[in-house]
């Protein structure tokens, strides 16, 4: 039987992430609290609004009201960008320690050894997003996407679609960006031919991506089930019917995290239940039952035992599937 | 959970460069009154008040992609308001200071199309400010002018001490031909009280209309007690107006208990048709059979109805509707809607 070891927050839970093997919890008003041989607390906002591992697990970035971009873990934090007084909407995470975060208009890359590149847009950028290889990185935007190439002075290349993009993400292998979309609805493209791959019929809006282990599929919250797209093919999901997974009548799913090497995705709804699903065979387990919040971030740990979350009222906690 | 308690009010501050809304943010954001309040701006700018609750926002319009041109949102509000929500508890209000030459129509349907902001805030009233002594030139050189005052719940009157009182009759009778169902204030340095302007409920019908029983009452001239400054002078009439700039005008109907079954889709059709060109529409409907008043009001294609009360005993079961717009066809829109009447 699943356990669940219970963290009562007050707030909203922006992020919550295994770093080092230590479930971190970082909430809106800019605290990170951890698990670590008792409930520890770290200030590094006033306001935290966007977050994001990097990519060796092992520190928090965010961003902040404060116009602030931090990396964290455990007692530490560094800040390793300022923005004057304007809010720090979206970070992202990409190889060899490159940090991208974005203000307004602007999207900033900032490399490891501190040198920052700054690319302008004519729309707010919504969603930031590295390609696993490589330094490419993707901005969503009004009515698209912008490829930019940090490291070259090359163009940057530009995937259009009508509507405002909201996020974005790579698949794993690198051959597809999908965005959420203001409306209820998904938009992917192929990136070797620009063919265009949408992805409708969501009553919400979609908040929550993950890909499964080797990208073969993509979980998206924004219905009373989890909606899981075939990506095994090499035109993606185009002219099939995704799986809808844990539907409930009477909740919707907020969040979604792939376990890191199964077919198998945990749920999270609206009333902070969470479940896990095979996609083989649709089986159900019942990881926690519903809380005080609406669930909004979870992660697997490498040891693909634990679950850690967190909610929008703040009852945080870590579910031992192991028991 | 109930949503109407942490449901937060939504002001919005419209009116060009120079009207005085700095003046008037400023006084919001530092007088006592006891409320706290979220300021969404463009620019910090002006704003010589220090307080993290100020928030810089580039005005972002975003189409929706459902193939209606007036069917615009603000993108950047959404996530703005999405994130201050994420933080409740700091401030019991949330005021949004437009650009001079903003269109308000987008800003107030962010509160009706987008989800969460929609579950978390609400609209409570559209506030425009209106510089007596330029009115007469901005309308000349612009729409976004007129948009503005068309769009209002409220319109503050100001710099009322820069013009004659024959101006400021002129003005006036100009801003009531624009909109004649909002509420104008006269002022001078944006000194209104600030209970007129903030927590009005003005998108709230019900409660609109529970604040003022007179509202859509009379022949467009909807009079209110002047909160001026000793200025005791009563405004015209509002029919004739000396200022032949005005494109938007306004669509006064009234008829008697009407037909669900013809109303109804009558609306429907008038809103899809005609939404580009309908500003604001506003109306207490009386239904055949029905036992309660049904109020409605829209923005452009978007409508929301609900019912407020039950007729009173000696309360005359009548229907009025006010459409203010562009382009409206006066008598088409009279013909048909006298048709949806029930017949008795």
């Amino acid at each position: 039987m699943p356990t669940v070891a219970p963290l009562d927050l007050d707030g909203h839970c922006i992020a919550a992430v295994f770093l080092g093997g230590v479930p971190h919890f970082a909430l809106a008003d800019g605290a990170i609290h951890r698990l670590d041989h008792g409930h520890k607390t770290l200030r590094v906002h006033d306001g935290l609004l966007s977050a994001t591992l990097d990519l060796t697990k092992s520190r928090l970035i965010t961003g902040g009201e404060d116009g602030k971009v931090c990396s964290s873990a455990g007692e530490t934090s560094e800040i390793l960008a300022e923005a004057g007084r304007k809010w720090i909407t979206s970070v992202a995470s990409g190889p060899q320690g490159a940090v991208a975060y974005a203000t307004g208009r602007t999207a900033f890359v900032r490399f490891a050894d501190g040198k920052t590149r700054e690319f302008q847009h004519p729309r707010s950028v919504e969603g930031l997003a590295f390609s696993p290889k490589g330094m490419r990185f993707a901005v969503a935007r009004y009515n698209g996407v912008t490829l930019h190439f940090p490291a070259t002075e090359g163009k940057p290349a530009e995937l259009e679609w009508a509507g405002a993009h909201t996020a974005v993400t790579f698949s794993p292998d690198g051959n597809f960006v999908v965005t959420a979309m203001q409306e209820n609805a998904l938009h992917g493209w192929k990136l070797a031919d620009g063919k265009h791959m949408r992805m409708t019929g969501y009553p919400a809006k979609v908040k929550s991506l993950s890909w499964s282990a080797k990208g073969k599929w993509l979980a998206s919250s924004g219905s009373p089930g989890a909606v899981v797209w075939p990506f095994q093919a090499k035109d993606g999901p185009m002219g099939k019917a995704p799986l809808e997974l844990g539907t409930r009548g009477d909740a919707m799913v907020t969040c979604v995290a792939c376990h890191p090497t199964q077919d198998v995705t945990a749920i999270g709804y609206n009333d902070g239940m969470i479940m896990a699903v095979r996609f083989a065979d649709t089986k159900e387990v019942l990881l926690r039952r519903p809380g005080k919040g609406a669930v909004t971030a979870m992660m697997w740990d490498d040891e693909e035992r634990r679950i850690v979350f967190g909610s929008d009222a703040g009852d945080c906690g870590v579910v031992d599937i192991s028991g | 959970m109930s949503e109407a308690q942490t449901q937060i009010p939504v002001t919005v501050l419209t009116g060009y460069l120079g009207a005085g809304k700095t003046t008037l943010l400023n006084r919001i954001l530092s007088e006592n009154h006891g409320k706290r309040y979220a300021v969404i701006v463009n620019e910090f700018g002006e704003i010589g008040i220090d307080n993290d609750l100020i928030v810089e926002s580039d005005e972002e319009i975003y189409e929706m992609n459902n193939g209606c041109v007036c069917c615009t949102v603000r993108g950047d509000l959404i996530r703005v308001v999405e994130g201050l929500m994420r933080r409740p508890g700091r401030f019991d209000a949330i005021v949004v200071e437009t650009t001079g030459l903003a269109d308000p129509a987008p800003v107030a349907q962010t509160f009706f199309m987008d989800d969460d902001v929609r579950s978390k805030t609400k609209l409570d009233a559209v506030v425009a400010l209106v510089d007596a002594k330029h009115l007469p030139l901005r309308l000349k050189d612009s729409r976004e002018a007129e948009d503005q005052i068309a769009f209002a719940d409220v319109v503050v009157l100001n710099k009322t001490d820069l013009v004659t009182p024959d101006e400021l009759r002129a003005v006036e009778a100009t801003v009531r031909a624009i909109n004649p169902s909002a509420k104008i204030h006269r002022t001078q340095r944006s000194g209104v009280d600030l209970t007129e302007v903030l927590d009005r409920g003005a998108f709230d019908l019900k409660r609109a209309l529970d604040n003022d029983p007179h509202f859509l009452d009379g022949d467009g001239d909807h009079a209110h007690g002047d909160h001026g400054h000793g200025d005791q002078g009563h405004h015209d009439h509002a029919h004739a107006s000396p200022i032949h700039d005005i494109s938007v005008k306004s669509v006064s109907l009234r008829g008697g208990e009407m037909d669900p079954k013809k109303f109804f889709p009558w609306i429907e059709k008038i809103t899809q048709m005609e939404g580009p060109n309908i500003l604001r529409l506003k109306g207490i409907i009386a239904l055949k059979d029905d036992p309660e008043r049904y109020v409605l009001q829209g923005v452009h294609m978007l409508i929301e109805g609900d019912h407020q009360r039950r007729w009173k005993d000696n309360e005359k079961h009548e229907s009025r509707l006010v459409f203010i717009g562009r382009d409206l066809d006066a008598d088409r829109l009279t013909r048909s809607f006298e048709a949806c009447q029930a017949t008795a």
